[in-house]
């Protein structure tokens, strides 16, 4: 079994801990990973993207090769389509539909919309919304690794509690906050 | 021992813990940061060993030589270019009876992702006729610096690891061996291996060549460099060296038959290996993560009797980083289809300058003031405000290497180009401006020096400068600037028309003058702002 997942989005939108979270469950369960990150100068509200590889034997390469990918699991839709071509043919493109516009030339969101939604496999989850819903709207990541949870080769129950140990030293309310928004993004990608 | 999740860097940092460190010297640099970060985390809850940002690369390096001189072991860590900053006493310390293991960590940046060039760093462990260590994944970093450091005490030497981007900012498992106890003091028995007075420097130096045969055998022997033969094929045969390992293993179980394969993680290169492969097979695939080191070596200046392929036959790309796809379509794969969406072009989201930061302010005040000077030049430098010559701002012309915007503006200004005007961050300043204001001050050079004080070293992640922002002026009157024509604004924008204003004076003045404009970054802000917030939740939620 192997398992590659972009995970996109733009610096400051907490791309990092959702890698790290689907990382740590996958390992808890006996996989083996190899999570490689962006740091340095695209932090600065540029686009950044992680390679996470999840497999049941030893991984050798760090990076994911084009058409391979398995997820693209995206917090930004621009940043989602950015890597299509990594994505395998039979695999998905799981995106928020929040735009974060910090460039002159950001296409019609209408557009990148559309032409997500007719890529083959798809999900487009308005993570602001449900996040705020929630209780935090910084939990939008969560909401993310929610939708995304269903097609991961982790269980869930694994996922909430690498979730709880992450944000524990931040107070109960944050915690719960981030709970209910990765519980709440399965229930918008028809998980539950 | 247990395992734990590791970064390349962290996994350096853990195995110099592990190989009994006494101290470790870095200054923040992409993509070597997170090495000294662990140390100094790691140091916070066990109470050593000693770590330490420093002014300069040059500094860290020196210091840590001072530990191997007293016996104990030293790891100095730094990113590519910054060892051309401490390029001085890394060479001569290859001269020196290295005492107590002095290892070199160095990160190399292929593909330039947060760096100005993408040199590699393998030419300086080779100029300086030393070994050097390439692990290609989180594993052999942590054990490969284990191993440096006994090499360094065996043989007398500084011994380099080389890492690079992709290994030191990606994150697995190690397993983790048994911890070793730290070196008692121990001071060189003989001063004269350590006083490079030329006639000691010559004895040092016929020394050094005269090992390099017992470096070359430990290289011929070491696990790190494997070859495996297949007798069946002769047609190909492939070198990797360090990450390059990684891509070419991935595609193996598509190949057709399994190549001959030489891998290289330990250097000076293993020459006899090397010539059993390429005597083996027909053409020779060289992949290797950086510039063609050994490719370079190995097509020599007599033909040699295979065909060689690699980055200077054009079968890999001259320059940028190696991806799986590059690998693949050098030994013949065809590139997997992903998926296109051909009625769209996505524009570029380059990193930018965040909302609020005191940078584009200062710029903002920068431009206003030299309205009036059409002519004049702005020289820049490293940092965040490098950012600065992007648009909405356009505001500098150049940057080059750390400091080098006081010295090109000085230079600028007496080739007769003026107004010319040095931006610089203040720990880029403090890194290797300060010399450069010293030759401005001595010169009385007419240019206007502003330091874009932002209290932290922003662009690696927040990092405290090597001097307060409270010392940073002293420091500046200290050096003879006279007070007419120093100031330090608030570099808040409610006060930008008047902070044009006096820059826009100091620019017109026919002399030196230096400006410091002073806010905090607002990510440092915002994270000590969040620590504060964190320690008032209540202990029951900790337990």
């Amino acid at each position: 079994m192997k398992y590659d997942i972009i995970v996109a989005g733009v610096g400051g939108q907490g791309t990092l801990s959702v890698s790290s979270i689907i990382a740590s469950a996958a390992m808890s369960e006996g996989l083996c990973v190899k999570q490689s990150e962006v740091h340095g100068m695209s932090q600065r509200g540029g686009g950044v993207v992680t390679n996470l590889r999840l497999a049941d034997k030893p991984i050798a390469s760090d990076l994911i090769a084009r058409g391979s990918a398995a997820m693209i699991l995206s917090m930004e839709p621009l940043e989602g389509l950015r890597y299509l071509p990594y994505l395998s043919p039979d695999g998905t493109l799981i995106s928020s539909s929040n735009p974060v516009v910090n460039i002159p030339d950001y296409p019609a969101l209408n557009e990148l919309l559309e032409t997500i939604r007719e890529l083959p496999q798809s999900t487009l989850v308005d993570a602001e919304e449900i996040a705020r819903r929630s209780g935090s709207i910084r939990a939008t990541n969560m909401v993310m690794v929610g939708a995304a949870s269903g097609r991961l080769p982790v269980q869930p129950e694994t996922i909430e509690s690498f979730i709880q140990k992450s944000f524990w030293g931040k107070g109960e309310r944050v915690v719960e906050a981030n709970i209910e928004a990765f519980r709440a993004g399965r229930e918008a990608a028809n998980l539950v | 021992m247990t395992d734990k999740v590791l970064l390349g860097d962290e996994a350096i940092a853990l195995g110099a813990v592990h190989a009994g460190l006494t101290a470790a010297y870095a200054y923040p640099g992409t993509p070597s940061t997170e090495l000294l970060e662990y140390l100094l985390a790691y140091a916070d809850e066990h109470g050593g060993p000693h770590a330490a940002w420093c002014s300069n690369e040059k500094t860290a390096y020196e210091e840590a030589l001072g530990v191997s001189f007293a016996g104990r072991r030293a790891l100095v860590a730094m990113k590519h270019v910054g060892l051309n900053v401490a390029a001085d006493p890394f060479i001569n310390s290859a001269l020196v009876a290295i005492n107590g293991g002095l290892v070199l960590a160095i990160a190399d940046d292929p593909g330039m992702h947060s760096s100005q060039n993408e040199q590699d760093s393998r030419f300086y462990a080779d100029f300086a006729r030393i070994i050097c260590l390439e692990p290609a994944n989180q594993q052999e970093a942590y054990e490969m610096t284990r191993e440096a450091f006994d090499l360094s005490e065996k043989f007398h030497i500084p011994v380099m690891i080389r890492l690079v981007t992709r290994l030191a900012h990606s994150r697995s498992e190690v397993h983790l061996l048994a911890a070793r106890p730290e070196n008692p003091i121990r001071k060189p028995t003989d001063p004269a291996a350590w006083t490079l007075l030329p006639a000691n420097a010559r004895r040092r130096w016929r020394s050094l060549i005269e090992r390099q045969a017992d470096f070359l055998s430990y290289s011929e022997t070491c696990a790190h460099n494997l070859i495996t033969l297949n007798e069946n094929d002769r047609s190909l045969g492939v070198i990797t060296t360090g990450l390059a390992r990684n891509y070419f293993l991935e595609i193996a179980d598509d190949l057709r038959v399994a190549l001959s394969h030489l891998h290289v993680g330990a250097y000076p290169l293993p020459v006899e290996k090397i010539s059993q492969l390429t005597k083996h097979v027909e053409r020779v695939l060289v992949l290797e993560e950086g510039q063609p080191f050994l490719e370079r070596l190995l097509r020599g200046i007599i033909s040699p009797s295979a065909e060689i392929q690699g980055r200077q036959s054009g079968h890999i790309p001259p320059d940028g980083e190696l991806t799986p796809d590059i690998v693949r379509a050098a030994l013949g794969l065809p590139i997997r289809k992903g998926i296109t969406i051909p009625t769209m072009t996505l524009p570029a989201r380059p990193p930018q300058l965040c909302a609020g930061c005191p940078h584009g302010d200062s710029y903002h005040a920068v431009k206003r003031a030299l309205e009036p000077f059409p002519a004049a030049v702005v020289n820049s430098d490293i940092g965040c405000y490098t950012l600065g010559a992007l648009a909405p701002y356009g505001a500098i012309q150049s940057c080059v290497c750390m400091g080098a915007s006081v010295g090109m503006a000085k230079g600028a200004s007496e080739a007769g180009l003026r107004p010319a005007v040095a931006v610089i961050g203040d720990s880029t300043f403090l890194h290797s401006g300060v010399t450069g204001l010293m030759d401005a001050v001595a010169a009385d050079t007419d240019m206007t020096l502003i330091i874009l004080d932002n209290e932290t070293i922003a662009m690696t992640g927040g990092q405290p400068t090597i001097l307060p922002s409270t010392r940073l002026e002293k420091l500046i009157i200290a050096l003879g600037v006279g007070s007419e024509h120093f100031h330090v604004l608030n570099a808040h924008p409610r006060h930008e028309s008047r902070n044009a204003e006096i820059i826009r004076a100091e620019v017109a003045h026919d002399g030196l003058s230096v400006i410091v404009m002073v806010r905090e970054c607002v990510e440092t802000a915002r994270r000590k702002l969040k620590e504060k917030a964190q320690t008032l939740v209540p202990v029951e939620a900790l337990v």
